[in-house]
């Protein structure tokens, strides 16, 4: 039932110069894309390079473009492509090419660095956290998140446009955001700075992070869109503003939830209780 | 290279490192199928509503009590007498201002400002992107960041409008099950045009309450449902709906086109109701 | 295309490198930053993808949220039993003692776990456990846990931006970056040297403490759950700089791995799919577990299917199903089955979850299972069974350690997470590792950290180790290449699949170390093609003498005991002998002739410190120790 099929695989380096390299390769079957290319790489072109690590699609390693679409190479099975049809792997648009199918993926621990951590409860104690099922079901399924990129990969903001890349932190972060921001425990308010620091606004939903994401999240609907409510919530509604200027009535509500401080406290930072001068190199 | 066209596949200084592929996408399948789709189907009904809301006439039929959706509610001493379910406090409007001035802005709002829409018409109109993975043709995006689409934030205040004239045309559906007898007392009836109105403002409920503005305001603003336990039984209802608000917006559509028409037709005597009771 | 110059080497120094930015490995940095020292860590893939997010079914801990009858002790005595008494003792106390405060502290973090209906972690069964034990978030738990380790380190570093302005500038993490070789002075661990994978660039590390967290050596078998990640390097690089290695022929199969389609054959079935209420069936339909529950465990597992099924819903009055008996058993039963003839048509047998629960509750608890079968084999698992059989999936074996510090014989090298050996005996329970991970991690950074308050003076890196480690590294560019590094990788799988595997006899594993003996020589004659950056030609290249040294010292290590115990099974030897429960092996590596050569030594088990003696009963006891051990024990002092 194996068949020889055509591929098409970019191959370049990092001055992003390169070309698409044709390659006449066995398929067997239930095999997926990402096989094919440890064929080829095993038989034809022993320095192809190309990123992966579980190949089960729970790392979100093998990212790339196949046949222009964005896809994990492990998830993309070969069955569902005509045997006449030629394939074509290219590696990620978005970001800068190392070589062949690798691409430097750092602009997301970039991004990821600057999103505050989460911002724990004061006075409670490892082993006291409570908290009930329904209120870590939203958090939960964000973090099913396996970074692969492809949302940031595919996002026009930019993907099209380069020069939104320092203002955009892209939809895993703005999901990042969303998920502390609904995590029934996290202390920080987050809203503000989802619009001003991290390009909430930039967002015009699109939906291509959701349509690409290989862990099947809502990215759209359940992330990205919650969070430009609450962005309303807090920027651009007069109701609840002046509300909250009566009432005070979010901070109760947050303060009785956690046993906390103002929601518009930063929190408390949460690491090392150590005083900055004890750190430094040994024998110094 | 000219650097006349914006080529965003190019590598250039704007795009340092990324791979040199040229082509604006590799995708084979028909990723523009579904921008021109949405883009037809869209204008179709902005024409359609367009024409009709300045239309003027022939949106009432007076014996079965039949209110077109756009001309709902009618508050102008120009409208057709029995068009008013709520009085004619407002003087006669010239020809060209349409009778339902103090709705169609809120619901054109409601739907322009709508995040499934704002999908829709950002891709079929805008080509913003027109697919995934395709490149779009603009040289500067700022999204929704500065004005004016940053008023798209205000979907939520059109929701609290479509909302309140989603009772109207309710209350507007349920009168019309109250038809003229031929001594001109009323009786209950029902024709064709009475479950036309009621499909369309089942409709109507399903989209506006399947609102993302809604879910938020009903649930998703909590931090903590369990606090809350009534709200998030709302909330998981209205989630429910909200998967299928893209659903909700082309039935609507549909729905709203099929009911002006058919009063339309009634109205102006093309063709007759379908009479089932009375 | 070859670059022939001399490459630059860079030069960096910290207090502590961690090599692995696994579970253990981010615990360990965590730890060590937390107690003020400047820490790299340096990691094979990127960042967050390290093979602990594999781990499916969750973390074992006593924190007695499900059945409150659970402690420590309880925890203690299962993963002795499960590791059939030949753990090192006092690693598994400490990890019985300590799992519940490093997952509470994960919390602390920012972890979302699954919550029982009081709010507190929910808690799973496993196999191997009394009760229910396992911390989990759907079958996505390694997932969670690296991501919060992750996260942890993200806010340490936004911690030290805050204060220096710069996020990197005491915990900065090198990924995709291969460590080649370590470099002591004297004794003393002195840094360590590797290369960027993306770029090939070289870079040297001065830094008097290094802690192996490197994970395992699945990737020497060809059937196995793990990625490319894991060719043993933490293994070979104690090894060469010193330290020894215990227990290499403990290899555990799980027994749930995808046999079908071939091309993710080996991928892992959570055991989480029985401990929901899966069941084993061969091809005539039968609950074949049942047949095979060993006389140690015969008091503890149901021997109806009535029973067993009760125990789902009432575990206090009724025994387990056998499904859920240790991992080294299950996997023998399955390949037993298909030795006989009533495997699968893949090969496997069936493993069931469909008929016995519903669709919703199989798409909630299982939700990576559902997904992974739906899109890799377009199998429902809602609807059909599993086609399932053994697979290579953790060793046992690894680095000897001193408990409580993890520290090595070779001062300044640590080891935690799957690279440390001792903890889990002969046999690991299913969710142990990942709390092992935490646990020693934890102990690791702080045993780094205590070890460099104590030294003296920084060890100095010689220039001419630096140049040797970069030799090393040159050379498969300069060979005239004959030699195929896949081609040889598959020989080295496809000969410890066959002669190693999971079923063991005494001439196949001299026929494999004969084989193993011809790869070590044609692996200096791997030559590869084209540039340094990214080239995973090369980095097979660098990874294969790895895989070869500890493949070497699994067969010769499994060779030498002559006994079947947890995951060594031999043929020619199928009983387990207490005899050999008082003996460790060791590996280490001694200068021969023709190079450095694996040596095997035998080494005494340390004896259980009484009052853990106590807490077992004497008659289980017996069924693992020779009589004249059994002395201390508190039936025997007439209590």
């Amino acid at each position: 039932m194996g068949y020889r099929a055509k591929f098409e695989v970019w191959r370049g380096d990092s001055s992003g110069e390169g070309a698409l390299q044709p390659f006449d390769v066995d398929v067997e079957e239930g095999e997926v894309v990402l096989d094919i290319v440890h064929r080829l790489q095993a038989t034809q072109a022993g320095d192809l390079a190309v990123r992966w690590n579980c190949k089960a699609g729970k790392c979100g390693s093998c990212s790339a473009e196949v046949n222009g679409r964005p896809r994990l190479m492990c998830m993309t099975r070969m069955s569902t492509f005509e045997e006449n049809e030629t394939i074509t792997i290219t590696p990620l648009r978005t970001f800068p090419v190392i070589r062949d199918l690798v691409t430097d993926v750092d602009f997301n621990y970039v991004k990821a660095r600057e999103v505050p951590s989460f911002a724990p409860p004061e006075g409670v104690a490892p082993g006291e956290y409570r908290m009930s099922q329904v209120d870590v079901d939203r958090p939960q399924e964000f973090r099913k998140c396996i970074e692969c990129y492809l949302c940031q990969n595919t996002c026009h903001v930019v993907r099209d446009h380069e020069d939104n890349k320092p203002e955009f932190a892209g939809p895993r972060y703005l999901m990042r955001i969303a998920e502390l921001d609904m995590h029934p425990l996290d202390v920080r308010n987050r809203k503000e700075d989802a619009q001003e620091e991290h390009g909430l606004g930039y967002c015009n939903i699109t939906k291509c992070c959701t349509e690409v994401c290989p862990e099947h999240i809502k990215i759209t609907d359940n992330a990205l869109i919650p969070m430009k409510e609450r962005v309303v919530d807090r920027k651009y509604d007069p109701l609840v503003w002046l509300g909250k200027k009566i009432f005070k009535r979010e901070e109760l509500e947050q303060r009785e939830a956690t046993g906390q401080r103002s929601l518009d406290d930063a929190g408390p930072e949460n690491g090392s209780p150590l005083p900055a001068d004890s750190i430094g190199p040994v024998g110094s | 290279m000219t650097t006349t066209a914006h080529d965003p596949g190019a590598p250039s200084a704007e795009n340092p490192g990324r791979a040199d592929i040229r082509a604006r996408t590799l995708r084979r399948d028909r990723w523009w199928l579904a921008p021109l789709v949405n883009a037809l189907g869209l204008a179709t009904f902005v024409v359609y509503a367009t024409i009709r809301s300045f239309w003027g006439s022939a949106y009432y039929v007076p014996e079965y009590h039949y209110l077109s959706p756009f001309y709902s509610p009618c508050f102008s001493a120009s409208c057709v007498p029995g068009s008013s379910h709520f009085g004619t406090f407002l003087p006669e409007f010239p020809a060209w201002l349409p009778l339902a001035l103090l709705s169609l802005p809120f619901l054109l709002g409601f739907r322009v400002t709508c995040y499934y829409y704002r999908k829709s018409y950002y891709r079929a109109f805008w080509a913003s992107p027109p697919a995934c993975a395709v490149a779009e043709p603009h040289g500067k995006y700022t999204g929704e960041t500065r004005f004016p689409l940053i008023l798209q934030n205000a979907h939520r205040y059109f929701f609290y409008m479509a909302f309140l004239i989603s009772l109207i045309n309710t209350y507007d559906m349920v009168v019309a099950f109250q038809s003229d007898a031929p001594d001109g007392s009323g009786r209950f009836g029902i024709g064709l045009g009475n479950v036309i109105l009621l499909v369309n403002v089942i409709g109507l409920w399903l989209y506006t309450l399947s609102c993302h503005s809604c879910r938020h305001i009903t649930g998703g603003r909590l931090k903590h449902f369990s606090k809350h336990p009534v709200r998030y039984r709302i909330w998981t209802g209205v989630s429910a709906l909200n998967t299928r608000h893209m659903l909700f917006a082309w039935i609507t559509i549909g729905t709203l086109i099929l009911t002006d028409l058919y009063i339309m037709l009634v109205a102006s005597g093309t063709i007759s109701d379908l009479r089932i009771v009375n | 295309m070859a670059d022939t110059s001399t490459p630059d080497v860079v030069h960096h120094t910290y207090d502590v490198l961690v090599i692995g930015a696994g579970g253990a490995g981010l615990r360990a940095a965590i730890e060590a930053r937390m107690r003020g020292k400047r820490v790299a860590i340096l990691s094979k893939s990127l960042f967050g993808k390290a093979h602990t997010v594999m781990a499916e079914g969750g973390i074992a801990a006593s924190m007695g949220n499900a059945n409150p009858r659970d402690n420590w002790e309880v925890h203690y005595r299962d993963t002795m039993r499960g590791g059939k008494f030949l753990n090192n003792w006092r690693m598994a106390e400490l990890h019985a003692k300590e799992a519940p405060q490093r997952v509470w502290e994960l919390e602390t973090y920012g972890a979302l776990f699954d919550r029982t209906p009081e709010g507190k972690i929910s808690q799973r069964n496993f196999g191997g456990h009394q009760f229910p034990r396992l911390a989990h978030v759907g079958d996505r738990t390694g997932l969670e846990l690296i991501r919060t380790l992750q996260q942890k380190i993200v806010s340490l570093q936004q911690e030290d931006h805050a204060r220096t302005g710069d996020y990197e500038s005491d915990l900065k993490v090198f990924h995709e970056f291969t460590v080649t070789e370590l470099f002591k002075e004297g004794d003393r661990i002195a840094g360590a040297f590797g290369y960027r994978r993306p770029t090939g660039e070289y870079l040297c590390f001065h830094a008097p403490a290094v802690v192996l967290a490197t994970g395992g050596i699945g990737k020497s078998f060809k059937v196995t759950s793990n990625s490319w990640e894991y060719t043993g390097d933490g293994h070979a690089l104690a090894l060469r700089a010193g330290a020894r290695l215990i227990n290499m022929e403990f290899v555990q199969f799980h027994p749930t791995g995808m046999v079908w389609p071939p091309s993710v054959k080996g991928i892992l079935v959570t055991e989480s799919v029985r401990g929901d209420g899966g069941v084993l069936k061969n091809s005539e339909g039968e609950r074949f577990m049942f047949r095979y529950i060993p006389d140690v465990f015969r008091e503890q597992y149901a021997t109806s299917e009535d029973e067993g099924d009760r125990w789902y819903d009432d575990a206090d009055n009724n025994r387990r199903p056998p499904e859920l008996l240790p991992r080294d058993e299950v996997a023998r039963a399955i390949n037993n089955e298909v030795k006989e003839g009533r495997g699968s048509p893949a090969g496997g047998v069936y493993l069931d979850i469909a008929s016995r629960r519903t669709t919703e509750f199989i798409r909630k608890r299982l939700p990576s299972m559902y997904h992974q079968f739906k899109e890799l084999a377009d199998v429902d698992i809602t609807t059909e069974p599993m086609e399932v059989g053994p697979t290579c999936h953790y060793v046992m074996g690894g680095v000897e350690v001193d408990p409580d510090t993890a520290s090595t014989v070779v001062p300044g090298l640590f080891a935690a997470g799957e690279v440390a050996g001792g903890m889990h005996g002969s046999n690991r329970l299913g969710g142990n590792s990942l709390s092992d991970l935490l646990v020693f991690g934890c102990r690791a950074g702080a045993g780094a950290a205590d070890y460099l308050d104590g030294l003296a003076g920084v060890p100095a890196v010689t220039d001419e180790a630096v140049d040797a480690a970069l030799a090393e590294s040159e050379k498969p560019f300069s060979v005239r290449g004959e030699e195929n590094a896949y081609t040889l990788h598959q020989e080295l799988q496809q000969t410890m699949n066959d002669l190693v595997g999971i079923i063991r006899r005494a001439d196949e594993m001299e026929m494999a170390l004969k084989r193993l003996a011809e790869l070590r020589d044609r692996i200096p004659r791997v030559g590869v093609t084209g540039g340094r950056a990214y080239n995973p030609g090369w980095h097979l290249a660098m990874d294969l003498r790895n895989m070869l040294v500890v493949s070497q010292c699994i067969a010769m290590a499994a060779l030498e005991r002559q006994e079947s115990r947890g995951g060594h099974t031999r043929d020619d030897y199928p009983a387990m002998d207490e005899n050999w429960r008082r003996e460790l092996l060791n590996c280490s590596l001694v200068e021969g002739p023709e190079g450095p050569q694996v040596e095997l030594a035998h080494q005494p088990q340390p004896a259980m410190r009484s009052d853990l003696f106590d807490l077992f009963e004497l008659d289980e006891l017996k069924k693992y120790y020779t009589g004249d051990e059994l002395g201390g024990h508190r039936a025997d002092q007439g209590v």
